[in-house]
């Protein structure tokens, strides 16, 4: 069998051994026991010819039902958006995608500038002074933001509200067991956080209050009332996880005082890809720059005075600080992050600003509709580009029937929230058109009808 | 900005132009400002570029041409296995029914990607001598805190809370002992003995009744195999620890060796290095992570599983560490590493670590005439040199890897491992040709000849890159983090 990613030939390796000295490459390996030496091929299938395989995987990837040939309005988390072509042509740039983490900078200011333009972009939208390289998601990013404010604060309680995502909620538990900080969740009333509740929770303990804005359920909550509670316990920080894109047309977390803003910048150019990689990004004030995770690159300049790049801060990172490290990531998400910046320059300021305004107005008129219609309408409040909306049926007995007139319905919320029985989470972007809302519309009605 | 700067994006940015095409706005229009109210409605702007698409393509290519990856040249930066990245696994991860399904559609709307996923970990389960695999950390680091976690879970499962130490050997790479810290462990380190191996006599001295677990890569980070790790095992194991297993550098044993078989317990892999899923320039990798059967219960949930009537994910896991990530890992790297591993089958990855080991030892061999070896015996998949004998010559490691910049070359990892003084770790990797490897080796004894008689030309190396070197301290000392308009 010819492998085509091996090009050691049968005459180099006959010169490559006599170099060495040795008569054979097993030689090389004599100093692996033979009691733990592998006797036999591993059980693999045979290798195959990349015609076959390609025609095998896809086969494969047909297989799965996939959201642009049928009509979604699955979100919670994941969002299908207008996805720049120029995106992927940029991203498929080898220079880029066969790189690692820019060491050299003589020979990587491309990645470096890529970065550090990236980090800019993450500032302006959420209004903070730092953003860092990527993190591994929104989820992770979020969990690492909880560890920090408790080493910060040198305290163990953080108050979570449950209308973030469920499955960051999960996360958050498993990361602050290492710490071994204790979690208090907030409950929702109306589809936001409680604020008497958080209030009330709130004490000279509390490392930091964590919500999620727009909230899992697409509601906007209550920053300015949040800081003024944070505000009332000293060092208590304030974290939130944003969608970046909703950040295009709402006050940014920054501007109510955020401590630390996460969030996933997928909505920018990256494709659902069944839940990852996606880009999480982790944003900060001056005060926290030296305790931020992963990766950060600073400007500066070379021997000949010309502007460049490179990775600073480096004696936060576990490489350096091995133990005593802020954090234990290494790789991060940083062609994800090329991604996020061409599909943000792409957008500019007027883009994102007019992508964030046209999400609002489409979940806007799926509700009016939705309502004129006979539904019931979750919760009163505002909300970025999902709503909730009550069925009289089983959700996912609803979404089975919506399947068979070509359209992947919303999340079924009593998953996560028992009390939320018969609640569908719909996501309507910039993508849905009026006359795919209304068919939506007209399907529900006659299965709910 | 200078003149010869290259400009960022900011830079090219004029008022009202546009690099977009929206989709039509075709709903009648909500006062949605006042629905959110005053306070939350954006004042100003965010400062993002207004350019067109055009610019935006020159820009980043640009920038691409500014950088150097495994397709443009040579790339022995050890430890990180930098190996071609297949063109066809690229494809096959855009394919749109991976590409663009949503990880929260019924299982039963996905099953192509739950057979992909379900024959992935049986396949990297055999590989490793595993019981079981989760595919959900995103990366190495991840994966080690995952499995460390776990290890947590097992003990306390056991009513043993007093063990609260991990072992790390000195050469071992950062994220270990910083994700025993993260897992709430301490980390404890055991040295090397002259071998480069670690040192028996220590390991019993500091394993004792509160060893959770000793973390171990092998081969070590100086390419050597651990050849008495049955012994180790055991010295753990008698104790009441648990091996874990640093997968970052599994492709020198590949078919060869099988951590399951060497006695450990928990196994993590680096997707993105050992099977080909790009590094992207510093991510998304994955890390899966292998147990033996005793560790199942504490997989993070939801685990995959197969039924009657297809795939589907089992969250009933009481035991469980819990979720170590949103959804099920980074899918789009797993269906790469997936696609390589199904190009070449047992027979071709084990000639991946046969040839992996051969370059290694050919270009050790051949440096080894100019360069200090500290550990003089056959090595795996890379292998530590140490600058010295420059060193004593007024250049220092620094110098060589800037002057390799010169001749086209990533230069190898520097001063890592830690306990190799002036370290350069090189790692060629299976996929580099022989004219490849005797080529950089001219370079490096041409390089060992100039710090002999012309030493300032490597002193002060590199001389043919885009810039120079960089002014780190004020970067570190006076941080610019982003980009700021300066107002005219």
């Amino acid at each position: 069998m010819e492998f085509r990613y091996l090009p050691i030939t049968e005459k180099d390796k006959r010169e490559m051994l006599s170099t060495i000295g040795v008569q054979s490459t097993d030689e090389l390996f004599a100093d692996i026991p033979e009691s733990v030496r592998c006797n036999g091929e591993l059980n693999i299938k045979p290798p195959k010819n990349e015609y076959a395989l390609t025609k095998e995987l896809t086969q494969l990837a047909s297989r799965n039902i996939n959201i642009k040939a049928h009509t979604s309005f699955l979100g919670a988390g994941v969002y299908d958006h207008y996805i720049p072509s120029i995106v992927d042509h940029v991203i498929s740039r080898s220079e880029f995608y066969t790189a690692y983490t820019p060491y050299q900078p003589e020979i990587s200011q491309g990645e470096l500038q890529a970065i550090f333009e990236f980090q800019t972009m993450i500032c302006e939208l959420t209004g903070m002074d730092v953003a860092n390289s990527s993190m591994y998601d929104g989820g992770t990013a979020l969990a690492e933001a909880v560890n920090l404010s408790a080493g910060q604060t040198k305290r163990q309680k953080v108050l979570v509200s449950k209308a973030i995502h469920p499955e960051s909620l999960a996360v958050i538990h498993s990361y602050v067991k290492g710490p071994g900080l204790e979690i208090v969740e907030i409950d929702h009333v109306n589809g936001v956080t409680d604020m008497d509740q958080l209030e009330s929770e709130l004490d000279e303990d509390t490392a930091s209050v964590v919500l999620q804005y727009p909230n899992f359920f697409g509601q906007i909550e209550r920053l300015d009332r949040v800081r003024e509670l944070v505000d009332q316990q000293k060092k208590t920080m304030m974290i939130t996880s944003s969608n970046p894109l909703a950040l295009g047309y709402l006050t940014p977390p920054g501007e109510f005082g955020a401590d630390i803003v996460v969030g996933d910048a997928q909505v920018f150019g990256i494709p659902a890809q069944y839940g990852g990689p996606h880009c999480g990004y982790f944003a900060t004030t001056k005060k926290l720059m030296r305790k931020v995770p992963g990766r950060l690159v600073g400007q500066t300049k070379d021997e000949e005075g010309r502007r460049g790049f490179v990775l600073t801060l480096q004696a936060r990172e576990q490489h350096i600080r091995r133990d005593k490290a802020t954090s234990n990531i290494c790789s991060n998400q940083a062609l994800n992050a090329l991604a996020a910046s061409v599909a943000m320059s792409s957008l500019g300021k007027q883009g994102v600003r007019k992508m964030s305004w046209m999400n609002i107005q489409k979940a806007s008129y799926m509700k009016k509709q939705l309502e004129e219609s006979g539904f019931e309408i979750a919760f009163t409040g505002a909300f970025f580009n999902e709503i909730v909306v009550k069925l009289n049926q089983d959700v996912d007995m609803v979404n089975r029937k919506l399947l068979e007139k070509g359209i992947i319905g919303g999340y079924n919320l009593s998953r996560d929230f028992p009390e939320l029985s018969s609640h569908m989470l719909l996501a309507i972007t910039e993508i849905r058109t009026k006359e795919e809302v209304d068919q939506f519309i007209k399907e529900v009605g006659d299965i709910c009808g | 900005m200078a003149n010869q700067d290259f400009p960022l994006i900011f830079e090219l940015s004029q008022e009202s132009r546009t690099g977009f095409s929206l989709p039509e706005f075709d709903v009648p229009e909500t006062n949605i400002d006042e629905q959110l109210g005053e306070a939350f409605v954006r004042e100003s702007e965010p400062e993002l570029p207004e350019v067109s698409e055009l610019q935006i393509m020159r820009h980043y290519t640009g920038l691409s041409t500014r950088n150097h990856g495994v397709d443009s040249g040579f790339y022995p930066l050890g430890s990180c296995t930098m190996k071609y990245n297949p063109k066809v696994n690229e494809d096959i991860a855009r394919l749109t029914g991976f590409s663009h399904i949503h990880p929260l559609q019924p299982a039963e709307q996905v099953q192509g990607a739950l057979e992909l996923m379900y024959d992935l970990q049986d396949i990297l389960a055999e590989i490793t001598g595993m019981d079981s695999v989760t595919l959900q950390p995103a990366a190495g680091a991840h994966g080690e805190w995952t499995g460390l976690m776990m290890i947590r879970a097992f003990h306390e499962g056991n009513g043993d809370f007093n063990r609260t130490k991990v072992i790390v050997p000195d050469s071992a790479h950062g994220t270990n002992p910083a994700s025993a810290t993260v897992a709430g462990f301490e980390a404890v380190t055991v040295k090397s003995n002259e071998k480069g191996l670690v040192d028996l006599e220590d390991l019993k001295r500091v394993v004792d009744e509160s060893t959770a677990a000793l973390m171990l890569t092998n081969p070590n980070t100086l390419g050597l195999f651990e050849e008495h790790i049955e012994e180790m095992a055991s010295i753990i194991h008698e104790a009441g620890g648990k091996l874990y297993y640093d997968g970052a550098n599994l492709n020198a044993i590949l078919g060869y060796a099988r951590p399951g078989d060497m006695g450990f317990d928990v196994v993590h892999l680096n997707l993105h290095k050992t099977f080909t899923g790009p590094h992207g320039g510093g991510g998304p990798g994955s890390g899966p992570v292998g147990v033996t059967a005793e560790f199942e219960p504490f997989l993070p949930k939801p685990i995959l599983v197969k039924r009657e009537d297809g795939f589907d994910f089992d969250y009933e896991r009481p035991k469980s560490i819990g979720r170590v990530k949103p959804y099920y890992g980074n899918f789009g790297i797993n269906v790469r590493a997936y696609t390589y591993i199904r190009t070449m089958g047992a027979e071709g990855l084990k000639k991946v670590s046969e040839y992996a080991v051969l370059n290694a030892n050919y270009m050790m061999r051949r440096l080894q005439k100019e360069y200090e070896l500290p550990f003089d015996q056959h090595c795996k998949h890379e292998f530590v040199l140490s600058g010295k004998l420059q060193k004593k010559l007024g250049v220092r490691t620094l110098d060589i890897a800037k002057r390799l910049l010169d001749f086209g070359y990533h230069p190898p990892t520097i001063y890592f491992p830690i306990n190799v003084e002036e370290a350069i770790m090189a790692e060629p990797t299976e996929t580099e040709s022989k004219e490849t490897l005797d080529s950089f080796v001219e370079a490096m004894l041409q390089i060992s000849e100039e710090a002999k008689h012309e030493p300032e030309k490597v002193q002060e190396a590199p001389h043919t890159t885009i810039v120079s070197r960089m002014d780190e301290t004020t970067a570190a000392r006076k941080p610019v983090l982003r980009y700021q308009k300066v107002e005219e």
